[in-house]
């Protein structure tokens, strides 16, 4: 018996003590791989946690790249029907920059999203739109051509699943990856 | 004990197979064949009814009507009371039989009847396995609807679509109902825009298994597949010439989503630039002559179809009401395009004449998706939500019968109607 709440205060001071962000590179998305036991045992603990911060719980993607992530930040995010990088991003298509210019030999692939309106081909080209951008971004500031390829998965990959506004903001973005 | 199980196992499939099909009709003054289909002796206690095949094709097309009446006990060979039927309501009576002939092997008779000059309107015997009953249904459904509208029927055409269950994408190719699919494709990452080639044979696709689309053409048959293109950035939308030997595509390779001209049979082919714009060209489709192909641009701001010259030239738009027209189809007799239009939010299926331009939404569901014609140009398959589910549809160009597919399970979505006689 005491084993048992001893791992559940366990679960929950864990839970508690790191919340799930969106753009956490870490967190992996365990149920989309079929191993959901492994998600079960934390829960409801981190669900809670998750749920204090998006109201709903995340699906994150599970991309094996999101473990080595260059630089700190890598997900760039757009308004409806928008391919301008917002101000407020500069400073992560900066750091992005200065770190590739540092390691010519680092690949990245900029991978551009869409929200789930409209026709599929349609939104590949949208979050094709997307990824060149930041691409083009990076390029202004040096980096050179060959490292970097601007792909896009339109309206397939969303990071946070339903048709909310807060879900469909989330999914119109450019993330940027290693290869 | 064990016949009793199967027994149930038979009934259950039987009433699942009935209760997944459900023709709706909108509207009035429909000009409907009315058709009355007689059980086929024998057949009784299979697993597919050839029957309940046959009127399902047929009232699916929109220009069939199913009619009851006096056809208890009757075969091929029974001489029915054809005055009595027309009473009835039915301008034509369809009979036959199943019967055993070997180890899996089953004789499939039918004759058709015209009940208004009563006359008899030839049969037919096929000779099939088991599992070619839904086939051989399916073909005797083209032979009574080619017979009575002198049209040819698609019933025994094939569909490709793709579902997504939980984490896993497959590409399937079934039977025009949906039935019978088989899986040409399985992967964890998402695949997109299935193409059948002209020959019916091969499939070109849009996958995402590398993590980015490339599109592969794959033959249907053997399951070998060729990765067509893999150009630097995007390469998706695949669409054939109608003599099969060019692809059409959208590569992001010169910098946004640009349509190119790919030789369809030459590995490593070369692809020409086909229109140009600083935006976004995208969804090429060729029209059924193989001299013009339609596409999404937003070069006038927004997302608009227009139409170009296969030997390039500038390009026409063909789209004027509303900010958001895509996913262009045309018809096999290169009268209709149908395409998805943005109108108050909801994307909507609409259908196009193309000799005077107008246009009309042909659906009540607000996200539409993927249009594609069937091969004799009478029904369209598209795909949409229901009830909080992704699900295949056919309609009639004009709208008013349309019917939800059986399928596989999970999320239905992007189908492509494959060619005749495959």
């Amino acid at each position: 018996m005491n084993k048992w709440i001893l791992m559940a205060l366990v679960a929950t001071l864990a839970a508690c003590s790191t919340p799930v962000k969106l753009d956490e590179a870490s967190v992996e998305d365990k149920s989309a791989q079929g191993s959901g036991a492994t998600m079960k045992a934390l829960t409801p603990a981190t669900t809670g946690a998750a749920a204090s911060n998006a109201g709903s719980v995340a699906s994150l993607d599970a991309s094996a790249t999101a473990k080595s992530a260059v630089g700190a930040e890598r997900i760039v995010y757009f308004d409806f029907d928008s391919f301008a990088i917002r101000p407020e991003f500069q400073g992560i298509i900066e750091s992005n920059a200065r770190t590739l210019k540092a390691n010519k030999a680092a690949k990245i692939s900029i991978e551009g999203h869409t929200d789930e309106r409209g026709g599929r081909e349609y939104n590949l080209a949208l979050g094709q739109k997307r990824a060149e951008a930041v691409r083009k971004a990076l390029g202004l500031l040096g980096v050179s051509e060959a490292q970097m390829e601007a792909v896009s998965f339109g309206k397939e990959k969303p990071a946070v699943a339903g048709n909310s506004e807060a879900a469909m903001e989330k999914n119109r973005r450019a993330e940027i990856s290693v290869r | 004990m064990n016949k009793l199980f199967l027994g149930c196992i038979a009934w259950l499939l039987a009433c699942t197979a009935q209760a997944q099909f459900r023709v709706e009709v909108s509207g009035t003054g429909l000009t409907q064949f009315p058709i009355a289909i007689a059980a086929f002796k024998g057949n009784e206690g299979m697993t597919q009814r050839i029957a309940a095949i046959v009127q399902a094709d047929l009232e699916r097309s929109g220009q069939f009507r199913s009619v009851e009446g006096n056809t208890a006990g009757l075969d091929e060979n029974t001489r029915p009371d054809l005055a009595s039927l027309r009473k009835q309501g039915a301008d034509a009576l369809l009979t036959g039989s199943v019967s055993r002939v070997g180890d899996d092997r089953y004789e499939v008779r039918f004759r058709l009847w015209d009940t208004v000059r009563s006359q008899d309107l030839g049969g037919q015997s096929h000779s099939v396995g088991a599992a070619e009953m839904r086939r051989v249904a399916h073909k005797i459904a083209d032979t009574v609807y080619e017979k009575l509208t002198g049209e040819k029927g698609v019933f025994a055409t094939r569909i490709a679509y793709v579902t997504k269950s939980a984490a896993v994408y497959n590409l399937w190719v079934a039977d025009a109902d949906g039935e019978g699919a088989q899986s040409a494709l399985r992967s964890t990452e998402p695949i997109i825009s299935p193409s059948w080639a002209p020959n019916g044979n091969q499939l070109a696709y849009v996958s995402f298994e590398s993590r980015k689309p490339v599109v592969y053409v794959h033959d249907v048959d053997s399951g070998k597949r060729r990765l067509v293109a893999n150009f630097k950035g995007s390469n998706s939308a695949p669409s054939w010439s109608p003599d099969g030997k060019t692809l059409a595509l959208t590569l992001s390779r010169d910098g946004g989503s640009q349509i190119y001209l790919m030789d369809a049979v030459q590995p490593g082919a070369e692809a020409r630039r086909l229109a140009a714009s600083s935006g976004i060209d995208t969804e090429p489709t060729f029209s059924p002559d193989g001299q013009t192909v339609y596409f999404v641009s937003d070069r006038g701001g927004s997302p608009q179809i227009y139409k170009v010259p296969v030997s390039g030239g500038t390009p026409e738009r063909v789209t004027f009401g509303g900010s958001y027209n895509i996913s262009p189809a045309v018809s096999p007799d290169g009268r209709s395009l149908a395409y998805i239009s943005r109108v108050a939010g909801a994307f909507k299926l609409h259908v196009m004449d193309l000799a005077s331009g107008q246009a009309q939404a042909i659906t009540d569901t607000s996200a539409d998706e993927n249009p594609s014609f069937a091969p004799n140009s009478r029904m369209i398959i598209y795909a949409t939500q229901q009830h909080g589910r992704e699900a295949l549809m056919t309609s009639t160009l004009d709208g008013r019968v349309k019917a939800r597919l059986a399928g596989q399970s999970g999320d239905l979505r992007e189908p492509d109607w494959g060619p005749m006689g495959k």
